[in-house]
């Protein structure tokens, strides 16, 4: 039998605000345990919780970023279990009125775009950490994080692959860090997803009994784990078995999923509305303020390079993974307005390669857009060669000269000699010293050509103005 | 829906309260009142009505993104029960 693969995720996103979403406690990360931990985040007799302004500012700009509906008024409820990480014995989430509903996101997966529906996205805070080794039979419990705020965004069931799943996950994250809601620190928990997967008989409308797969935090680990888990199911039904509702974790040492509890259902939370905090209203005038704030969004800055600087596709969509390297990108082109294929390049391998190479982001790259440009600039004017500029590129990266190219091409002398007669008097000595490939080539054999080319340029330490050769040593041969 | 001496009896076994006979049927007369209540009230027609999140209307107030806290985990911890290495201790817990 053939079968499809239907997947939806729910992606934490921590929001980057300086103080926790019903307290002023700070959530900055890596903090000595519990300094950071207010009566309200421990949940002391008599607390109350106010709701942080900034907060529900990043979730209406995400709602925004998607084409979602912003409710007002929008519900906080509480939503109840029992873990020692979590002091009141409930976590402050949404369930009815989220202050994010529907919206979708487009992705790219084998070069076609999909778009894919959101269901919704809710404010609620994260709970503490529990350390179960070292403490002789007890565990300890950190609550620094209790109480961050994070927005929660739940997918509606529309990736059918562990590459979609992927590709919805990668442009979610740079969406996320694009409009400035979240910084995306994976290691750091900042961006965490977890995986609802069923299997159904291809053409069947019906879904499957799902499982959810719980705290994937990096793009790879999600793809093995939908991997896995599709496999384990079919497999599983296929030998006549049925899935259990349940949720799953994700071993990576092992590759595997495992049980982890069976699946709680909505109403075993006791979901009811917190009678601590009011129903939020989210005025219109306040929408229009921060949609005012929005800078243009990935999907549309791609789409202008494609029209504005004729870049390709593929082009357009590396430049704008990030909102530092489409700014860069912008910055550099803006000097030179006819070479943007020419930046586009540039930036794509020798800066993303050197920025990889040495780990850095591109915010922290040693060389601005304005000295970048200036090498550029030095390549389209015919100063020095592409291959020439990849040195000067290279001493400039090294801090060398102030990052001057100029300075750096004066100091090694690279400058191209594009001078006619200068290259002439030397095609004339090389092609006196080399007799026998002269006559060859005059004997239709093509590849002593290249050869003459190569002593040419090896004679001028690869400074000559390689179509200049090329042309004079053509007509020195054929003339 | 109907409820039994047993049923009360069962629920203040469950409660840890001591009940005796009289006591459970008295409660009995007033926990079947409630049930009749809530009989009366689901009886009513509320398919045009807006579900109500809180009995006022007003709004909730927000508060700037500020940092107010400052660090006083060692006035808090002098009421845990155990704390180690800025932990507060709780009996294990593994899922």
């Amino acid at each position: 039998m053939q079968w499809e693969i239907v997947i939806g995720l729910e992606v934490h996103a921590q929001l980057s605000t300086h103080s926790k979403i019903f307290s002023g406690a700070s959530t900055a990360y890596g903090a000595p345990p519990n300094t950071q931990a207010c009566v309200i985040d421990l949940a002391l007799p008599g607390v109350l919780p106010v709701l942080n302004k900034g907060a529900v500012e990043r979730a209406i700009k995400f709602g925004l970023a998607v084409g979602a509906k912003i409710n007002s008024p929008s519900i906080f409820a509480r939503k109840n279990y029992f873990y020692p990480d979590l002091p009141k014995g409930y976590q402050i989430s949404q369930y009815e009125l989220p202050v994010v509903q529907g919206g979708s996101i487009v992705i790219q997966a084998d070069g076609v775009d999909k778009s894919i529906r959101l269901t919704r996205a809710h404010l609620e805070e994260d709970a503490g950490k529990s350390l179960h080794e070292d403490f002789h039979g007890m565990s300890g419990i950190d609550l620094n994080r209790a109480g961050t705020p994070l927005l929660e965004i739940v997918s509606e069931p529309d990736l059918r692959s562990s590459i979609e799943a992927v590709a919805y996950a990668k442009t979610l994250h740079a969406l996320v860090r694009w409009i400035g809601i979240c910084d995306g620190n994976m290691q750091e928990g900042s961006f965490r997803c977890d995986a609802n997967v069923s299997v159904r008989p291809r053409g069947s409308d019906k879904l499957g009994t799902r499982c959810e797969i719980k705290n994937l935090n990096s793009f790879r680990f999600l793809e093995r784990a939908i991997d896995y888990e599709a496999r384990r199911q079919i497999e599983t039904l296929e030998d006549g078995g049925t899935i259990r509702q349940e949720t799953r974790l994700y071993d990576a040492s092992k590759d595997e999923t495992r049980t982890m509890r069976s699946k709680e259902d909505a109403n075993d939370y006791r979901y009811f509305p917190d009678p601590d905090l009011l129903p939020l209203e989210i005025s219109s005038g306040w929408i229009e303020q921060i949609q005012s704030t929005l800078p243009e969004l990935p999907q549309a800055r791609c789409n202008r390079y494609v029209t504005e600087f004729k870049l390709s596709a593929y082009d357009a969509g590396v430049l704008t993974s990030s909102r530092e390297t489409a700014d860069y990108f912008e910055t550099t082109v803006k000097q030179l307005p006819t070479q943007a294929k020419l930046c586009a390049n540039w930036i794509m391998g020798e800066i993303n390669g050197q920025l990889n190479k040495d780990g850095i982001e591109i915010n922290d790259c040693p060389i601005s857009s304005a000295q970048l440009a200036a090498l550029l600039t030095r390549i389209s004017d015919g100063t020095i060669s592409g291959k020439t500029a990849k040195t000067v590129f290279e001493s400039m990266w090294n801090g060398e000269l102030d990052k001057d190219a100029d300075a750096v091409i004066a100091a090694k002398g690279l400058k191209q000699i594009s001078d006619d007669s200068a290259i002439e008097k030397l095609v004339d000595e090389v092609l006196a010293a080399n007799a026998q490939q002269v006559t060859d080539y005059r004997n239709g054999k093509e590849k002593a050509f290249n050869s003459l080319i190569g002593q040419i340029m090896k004679a001028t330490q690869g400074k000559a103005n390689p179509a200049q050769v090329n042309t004079i040593l053509k007509k020195k041969l054929t003339g | 829906m109907t409820l039994s001496v047993n049923d009360v009896k069962r629920i203040a076994d469950l409660a840890y309260i001591e009940i005796n006979d009289s006591e459970a049927t008295e409660t009995l007369d007033q926990l079947s009142g409630i049930f009749n209540l809530i009989e009366s009230m689901q009886a009513v027609d509320t398919t045009e009505v807006e579900p109500m999140s809180h009995a006022q209307n007003v709004f909730q107030r927000l508060r700037e993104d500020e940092i107010t806290e400052t660090d006083q985990h060692a006035l808090y911890q002098s009421i845990a029960p155990q704390v180690e290495a800025d932990l507060y201790l709780v009996p294990q817990v593994i899922e």
